[in-house]
């Protein structure tokens, strides 16, 4: 019979190796804000009340830049879309939560304690499901918020010619490459980046470029599927 | 470049921003029940949220890095960001994909 502690540590276990990905992360996140003019306690208030990386580091580079605001949280919702896609896939297993754990469940879902549980939930009927999410959701948690502070506290020191700045689009990177699974991907892949590289080249304002993007992305994507290009 | 928002703002973008993600996170998992099924259009346009967005944040800062399309190979940072696709392409660790890239950016800068 398997116990609600045991089923939590298991779950941390299985986000042991993704921290190895959160770690670096974390800290870039803390670097960026610390060298866009943002306080540690900023930082950590992104890492704490958003807890969601790639929106954070987005919306650190468009404050530097002095972005009208509804780009910068519009950008955010657009970047966090997906996990409205992990929210929908994870659902039926957390139907018979009271609605504080629904609420626990929704503040710590990641990209990593999305794949982490669901790969386990499809396993194994036996896992106390909450507490295995709880287990790798709040574990990955606690490297965020510490390695954001770390990378905080280490940012103003660094030396602008180091180009650490250059890293938050290597993390964006590490993380586009897996989605690259179809023809239908790479379609969304392509047309995106290169629609947002044309809207920053031609001096467009506002910096919409994430949004424009997404949405032209998007439809390129569907386009490529629904001339079977899945196949 | 430091932002020229004062604190109170970022505060402000802050919680607007944890609010509205939190929502979209608890979408579904709240509304289960209510709706059994995703819209079938929607999950197919959710799918390729990822990679649009994703790409949208990366080839900018490699094409053009200061503004300016810059294709080229005195671009180090599109030279180190090929790189680190390689590595992010075979390994699929954000920790190596990271250290090429910024290894190469500073054997381009420092060393070439």
């Amino acid at each position: 019979m398997p116990t609600v502690s045991s089923d939590l540590l298991d779950g941390v276990r299985a986000a042991g190796p993704l921290q190895l990905g959160i770690a670096p992360f974390g800290l870039v996140a803390g670097v960026a804000a610390v060298e866009q003019g943002l306080s540690v306690a900023h930082a950590l208030g992104f890492s704490s009340l958003v807890f969601a990386g790639a929106s954070q580091l987005a919306m650190i580079e468009l404050l530097g830049a002095d972005a009208p605001l509804a780009i910068v949280v519009g950008t955010a919702v657009v970047i966090n879309l997906r996990t409205m896609m992990y929210s929908a896939s994870i659902a039926p297993y957390f139907r018979d939560l009271t609605a504080r754990s629904k609420a626990l469940a929704s503040y710590l879902l990641t990209d990593q304690a999305y794949a982490v549980s669901i790969a386990r939930y499809g396993r194994d009927g036996e896992t106390d499901r909450f507490a295995y999410y709880v287990g790798a959701g709040a574990s990955l948690w606690l490297v965020w918020q510490v390695t954001t502070v770390a990378g905080a506290l280490l940012g103003s020191g660094l030396p602008p010619e180091w180009g650490f700045d250059f890293a938050a689009p290597l993390v964006f990177l590490a993380l586009l490459v897996p989605t690259l699974k179809d023809r239908a991907s790479g379609a969304s892949c392509l047309v995106g980046g290169l629609v947002a590289t044309g809207v920053v080249v031609a001096g467009v304002p506002f910096h919409l470029d994430i949004i424009v993007a997404a949405v032209v992305g998007v439809l390129a994507g569907l386009g490529v599927e629904s001339l079977g290009g899945d196949a | 470049m430091p932002t020229g928002y004062d604190s109170a703002t970022v505060w402000l973008v802050i919680a607007l921003a944890g609010v509205l993600t939190f929502a979209i996170r608890g979408s579904f998992i709240y509304l289960f029940g209510r709706i059994d099924d995703v819209p079938p259009a929607a999950e197919s346009a959710l799918e390729y949220v990822p990679a649009a967005v994703f790409a949208a944040l990366v080839f900018p800062a490699l094409l053009a890095p200061s503004g300016d399309l810059a294709v080229s190979v005195g671009n180090d940072k599109l030279v180190a960001g090929a790189l680190a696709a390689l590595a992010a392409w075979y390994t699929e660790r954000v920790l190596v994909t990271i250290l090429v890239g910024m290894g190469a950016l500073w054997v381009l800068r420092f060393v070439v």
